[in-house]
């Protein structure tokens, strides 16, 4: 009995994404085709408004350019946000077992929030050149904090009564976080990472903009100079890609992460 | 005389300058059901915070088999008023985890805990989540997670609250059964007359806040209490227990 509907709902599972997926394929495929009519048809030229269909063939025609120019991105990306993530975690360690930490570094963090990106690029670029470090710091910068409060909400999340029931067993502090805070912590550290992951593309992309030897950044830049919308536009086709593909990542390692929830929607119960 | 396995005497304590207990004292003997029955608010729960070492008392003494009691050796297994499962631990998980915070292994405090799966009736549902059981059954491991612990006395906080009406019934004779079988010394907290009376063999009825014990109240009924003659004598002391707590004013006033 147990087996068959474990069996329907894997079946379903299956099923489910294509029928979820479907009004999205549809309003994609609605766009494209509008956009390549009207690039056909209104007499815009090329250089302005390319047809999609010529990003595409373009994309095929640079596609050693642009992979090698992707490869440095995909690399910076990752780096940069395995730094921040890994920052992110020890201070929001830190922050619940030492409160006063909070008080004290929270304004810190939320006024580099408000740093414009356009203004820091070029300036962290000056400082520390094209290699990895600019690139490091400012996906650290977009990243960090939103990283950070998804993990501190989340070790606030913990249930009350789990932690009384913990504290009754005798567990001494650092027990409590470890069996209770932290796991409670994931779906909040889960809806973080997918948010934050995407800003990570676009701090590595910004990064490389303002000054690199490689990179889509550096690559949207050059084409844009070259009067080459389209290869502009396969730059981005490709960066979105890049992002779709790290944010399905991310579902991925939730599901396995969060075996509990599987098969069931929405909250607990 | 061997001494009471818990003994509070002229317990008091309050959060703030808001008194919540005053001048409580009671005792539970060796093996026996004892229930504390207040109205909601009036700190049944505190005397439980108080007693698995969350807050310490503003007046009064504790004492456990005789000696006063340990803060850091806690002879006490909690049940909390929701199941508090942790719902990222299977079930199997979730009933070792007193044994694993006491520095078990995991492997080990299965072996321990696998042979009370069939008598709490939770026989095949070791590898489910807590999600994938009914109100009743995640009752049952949150009680099979306080039983394993091996301590000597059981502190249960309102454990049926949750449940159904019919459900919490069938939960109730289930839960006479098991402490007619393995003889626990249990200390309940609860707002529902007719589960006090149907479970103890004695009862502290409190006032509202600031808390006294108004009534110590005995239930010499034999068991088990589902049976018939024990429900028509039942009756006589829920009335008397429910005209105690709906007239506050009863006793010494200012």
């Amino acid at each position: 009995m147990f087996a068959s509907s474990r069996l329907r709902r894997l079946a379903a599972s299956f099923r489910q994404p294509f029928a979820r997926a479907f009004p999205a394929i549809l309003a994609v495929g609605l766009l494209y085709l509008a956009w390549e009519a009207y690039a056909r048809f209104s007499g815009i030229s090329p250089t302005t408004l390319p047809a999609p269909s010529r990003v595409l063939v373009q994309a095929y025609e640079y596609r050693e350019a642009l992979w090698d120019n992707t490869l440095p991105t995909i690399r910076a990306t990752l780096l940069g946000f395995a730094c921040s993530l890994a920052a992110a975690f020890v201070f929001s360690v830190l922050i619940d077992f030492f409160q006063p930490l909070r008080r004290a570094l929270f304004p810190v963090f939320i006024i580099s929030q408000t740093l414009p990106l356009v203004a820091i690029a070029p300036l962290v670029v000056l400082w520390f050149g094209f290699g990895l470090t600019p690139k490091i710091l400012l996906i650290a910068l977009v990243t960090f904090f939103p990283m950070l409060v998804a993990l501190t909400e989340g070790y606030e999340a913990t249930e009350e009564e789990i932690e009384q029931l913990l504290a009754s067993m005798g567990a001494p502090r650092w027990k409590r976080f470890l069996l209770a805070r932290l796991p409670s912590a994931l779906p909040y550290f889960f809806a973080g990472l997918r948010i934050s992951i995407t800003y990570a593309v676009v701090g590595a992309i910004f990064a490389e903009y303002a000054g690199s030897a490689k990179g889509l950044g550096i690559y949207i830049l050059n084409a844009k100079n070259n009067f080459r919308a389209d290869l502009v536009l396969a730059a981005v086709l490709v960066s979105a890609i890049l992002t779709l593909v790290l944010f399905a990542a991310t579902l991925l390692v939730q599901r396995l992460a969060m075996p509990w929830t599987q098969g069931r929607r929405g909250g607990r119960r | 005389m061997t001494p009471p396995r818990l003994e509070l005497r002229g317990i008091s304590s309050g959060y703030g300058d808001m008194p919540v207990l005053d001048d409580i004292s009671l005792s539970v003997g060796r093996g026996e059901f004892v229930s504390i029955l207040g109205p909601s608010g009036a700190g049944k729960s505190t005397l439980f915070r108080l007693l698995t070492g969350a807050m310490a008392p503003r007046a009064g003494e504790m004492f456990f088999d005789g000696a006063p009691l340990d803060r850091n050796a806690r002879p006490f297994a909690f049940m909390p008023q929701r199941d508090a499962l942790m719902p990222w631990r299977r079930i199997i998980d979730n009933t070792t985890l007193g044994l694993e915070v006491q520095g078990m292994r995991r492997s080990q405090a299965r072996t321990i805990v696998a042979p009370f799966f069939h008598e709490f009736g939770l026989a095949g549902f070791e590898n489910h989540y807590p999600a994938e059981l009914s109100g009743g059954m995640r009752q049952r491991a949150a009680l099979m997670r306080t039983v394993v612990q091996g301590r000597p006395m059981l502190l249960l906080d309102e454990p049926f609250g949750a449940l159904d009406a019919l459900t919490r019934t069938a939960m109730q004779r289930w839960l006479e059964e098991m402490r007619a079988h393995h003889g626990w010394t249990v200390l309940l907290v609860t707002h529902d007359v007719r589960e006090a009376v149907y479970l103890s063999d004695r009862i502290y009825v409190l006032s509202p806040r600031p808390a006294r014990v108004v009534r110590e109240i005995g239930v010499p009924l034999p068991r088990p209490r589902h049976r018939h003659n024990a429900r028509t004598n039942a009756a006589d002391i829920e009335n008397l227990i429910l005209e105690t707590l709906l007239e506050p004013h009863e006793g010494p006033s200012p």
